[in-house]
């Protein structure tokens, strides 16, 4: 039985559908690992809501600035050329349509696009939503890089968020460990199987009727 | 003339009563103002309702002021994080009140108040839990929620240069909600790394103009959140 994609490998085959010269926004875990496999021949520029186009790799320990962090927290760098801005414009960016591509994780999809990935709403949960509403609003396309199925093997591709709505019917396609997969007006579609993967197994591990490539 | 200087950050916060809206520029650790925000503690205003991202780390700052029992109710986008454990413990007691909002919706109910722009349709939360108690409308067929403008008695501030008008420039993703926040209180009080002389500062790189300060306090070593933490420290 394959295997699959592993983290790094979903993160250069969602890499691969970012077109040249695109503004992203990467979303934390492994939407992350997107920056280390850019084609040969393109640029993306990343734009960071706290308030920075233009984010590098994280600095060595003794060059780090304190106040140059990107959403997630972490200390990163500024590349040639990058710019520094307020919340009113960073999120006019995401809001506005400016952003091109955003990589989210995700904790649940759903066959009509629906993402949920900011709260289990169980009843002692603490609520954080961050950027995430904003950007699945505002961004044209919504990427999705998850594992198929959760550690308890219960899938995250399913046919009604059983969660709360990140954002309704806005996600474009699906990186997983065992497949490339579209959201259409007919709910979920194979673009491409992982090597050694079958259209079978996908389906099995899929919470909702799922269609072939075409 | 104009001088909006304070001698110290006692002095800068003494009028900041019970029951006060405070915004508190920052987002996590860059661009917290922690020296006002400790005076606000030294100070001892409770009842307090506290705008920020999020809602501090460690036990320093922010969460310095919270755990201190200061503060009522957070409005912020995202209340967890790491190394944020008294704002959780409090909500679990039920000891403090929770808004959450998007972050984008923040931000620009924020710039709205300082506008004079007093609500504002946006699709941001359509569809969620977020949503529910707002009015809903379509423009062009797509749907909307209303926002209105969040305003404030006072903000806390942290920037890199400032002149005795109050004109700021800050220092990289420590910009963030602070010249929103600048705008949107009736009165803005900063920390400054740095006070220089009027017309040190090229008005090309003005970010926030003085006409948004009200007072201006130098604070030549700021301590950082982060820094703090990794230290072990507590205050007060």
């Amino acid at each position: 039985m394959s295997t699959g994609w592993t983290r790094e490998q979903m993160a250069a085959r969602a890499a691969k559908d970012i077109p040249d010269g695109s503004y992203v926004n990467l979303g934390i875990g492994i939407p992350e690992l997107v920056t280390r496999f850019v084609p040969k021949g393109r640029e993306f520029i990343y734009h960071t809501e706290n308030g920075m186009l233009g984010m590098g790799p994280p600095p060595a320990e003794e060059d780090r600035d304190l106040d140059l962090m990107n959403a997630g927290k972490k200390y990163v760098t500024a590349l040639p050329g990058a710019a520094y801005f307020h919340h009113a414009d960073s999120f006019s960016m995401i809001r506005g349509g400016h952003i091109d591509v955003c990589v989210l994780g995700t904790m649940q999809v759903a066959a009509n696009g629906d993402i949920a990935n900011w709260s289990t709403g169980a009843p002692d949960a603490i609520p954080a939503v961050g950027g995430a509403m904003d950007l699945v609003q505002g961004v044209e396309r919504i990427y999705v890089i998850t594992q198929h199925t959760t550690k308890a093997g219960e899938p995250k591709l399913v046919e009604h968020c059983s969660y709360p709505l990140t954002g309704a019917g806005v996600v474009s396609r699906i990186f997983t460990d065992l497949a490339v997969v579209d959201i259409t007006p007919d709910g979920f579609r194979v673009v491409e199987l992982a090597p050694g993967m079958t259209f079978e197994e996908v389906q099995q591990k899929t919470g909702a009727t799922i269609l072939p490539a075409e | 003339m104009i001088d909006k200087q304070y001698p110290s950050v006692a002095a800068a916060v003494a009028d900041i009563p019970d029951g006060a809206t405070v915004m508190v520029g920052g987002f996590g650790a860059s661009g917290s103002p922690i020296e006002l925000i400790h005076a606000l503690l030294d100070q001892g205003a409770e009842g307090l309702t506290v705008i920020n991202n999020n809602t501090g780390n460690g036990e320093v700052g922010l969460a310095a002021l919270i755990g201190n029992g200061q503060v009522s109710k957070m409005i912020c986008s995202f209340p967890r994080s790491s190394q944020s454990r008294l704002f959780p413990k409090l909500y679990r007691e039920g000891r403090i009140e929770l808004e959450v909002v998007p972050q984008g919706t923040l931000a620009e109910r924020i710039r709205a108040a300082g506008a004079g722009i007093p609500a504002f349709y946006t699709p941001t939360a359509v569809g969620t839990v977020l949503a529910e108690g707002k009015e809903l409308r379509e423009f062009d067929g797509r749907p909307y929620i209303m926002e209105q403008q969040l305003e404030a008695d006072f903000a806390l501030i942290k920037c890199e240069v400032a002149d005795p008008l109050g004109n700021l420039t800050f220092n990289k993703t420590g910009r963030n909600f602070s010249p929103l926040m600048c705008m949107a209180a009736k009165t803005t009080i900063v920390q400054t790394g740095r006070l220089v002389a009027r017309g040190d500062i090229d008005p090309e790189h003005v970010i926030t103009p003085g006409i948004f300060v009200n007072r201006v306090v130098e604070v030549a070593h700021p301590v950082h959140e982060d820094t703090l933490i990794a230290e072990g420290r507590s205050y007060p």
